[in-house]
């Protein structure tokens, strides 16, 4: 069963572009050639790690989303664990989030279209007019955005 | 958002009144209810230090407000603001986060400790 997963792991840093596109790809061949689909390859670039790391004190930040299943996942942490440049690395579930944000989201459009009931109605009181209509206009932008 | 008011009302009454050790005896129903309006001034004002009674600020949780919904470990900048100087994770009494929120919030710091975007101890 394929599920959604976010592999984030950090190369040395003296590893030069070349070798770490090549690095990347590798790990992009084991995900693919065991059935696994890439969603997502980021490089979020060199970043200072928070504490030392094998010595060093910054690293390559890379960050593969995949969706693939349990041994491939297994084999990949397998790769990543004997691979000399990545010196850390870690894998996270998402598929089970995602679902919780849609429910959310589902949620909150349902629940929009309720609260944009009252505005029909409040026309029809003369001396609330001016502040539900500013209040549902300076609303409005907040929960497009959100 | 008049159940609010109404609830706050009576509470800031009985707050100012009663002492210390009846507000620190309720805090638990009002913690554990979430970012309840009226758990949030109760543990400024009974607070452990006991310090400025009458100081109660309304604390909500940071994520319900402004309906942030996933607390992913890759956001420093966010978590950040939820970890001490030292980089131990910051208590929902002192921050005013929900259970729920806090609870995610812990695991994505967990999470951003392992691959070291946060710190587990800050360095002297």
């Amino acid at each position: 069963m394929d599920r959604l997963y976010e592999v984030m792991f950090i190369v040395r840093p003296d590893v030069v572009d070349e070798e770490l596109d090549k690095l990347v790809a590798g790990f992009e061949g084991t995900v693919t050639s065991g059935g696994g689909v890439i969603k997502q390859t980021e490089k979020l670039g060199r970043r200072k790690l928070a504490y030392t790391v094998r010595k060093f004190n910054d690293g390559n930040y890379i960050l593969l989303t995949i969706e693939a299943n349990g041994a491939v996942v297994a084999e990949l942490e397998r790769r990543l664990r004997v691979t000399e440049p990545v010196i850390k690395f870690i894998t996270v579930r998402m598929d089970e989030e995602e679902k919780r944000l849609a429910k959310i989201r589902a949620h909150r459009n349902a629940h929009q279209k309720r609260s944009a009931q009252p505005v029909a109605h409040a026309p029809a009181a003369p001396v609330a007019e001016p502040v539900p209509v500013a209040s549902v206009a300076a609303e409005e932008p907040a929960e497009a955005t959100a | 958002m008049s159940d609010e008011t109404s609830v706050k009302a009576p509470e800031t009454g009985s707050g100012s009144g009663a002492p210390s050790g009846q507000s620190g005896e309720s805090r638990p129903s009002g913690g554990y209810q979430g970012n309840r309006p009226a758990g949030g001034p109760r543990p400024a004002g009974g607070g452990p230090g006991g310090r400025g009674k009458f100081f109660r600020r309304k604390k909500v949780c940071k994520f319900c407000t402004e309906k942030i919904d996933a607390i992913p470990y890759r956001d420093v900048r966010l978590l950040q603001g939820f970890v001490a100087e030292r980089g131990k994770i910051v208590p929902r009494r002192l921050t005013g986060v929900c259970t729920t929120h806090q609870r995610r919030l812990t695991r994505a710091i967990k999470q951003a400790r392992n691959i070291a975007l946060l710190p587990f101890a800050a360095r002297h």
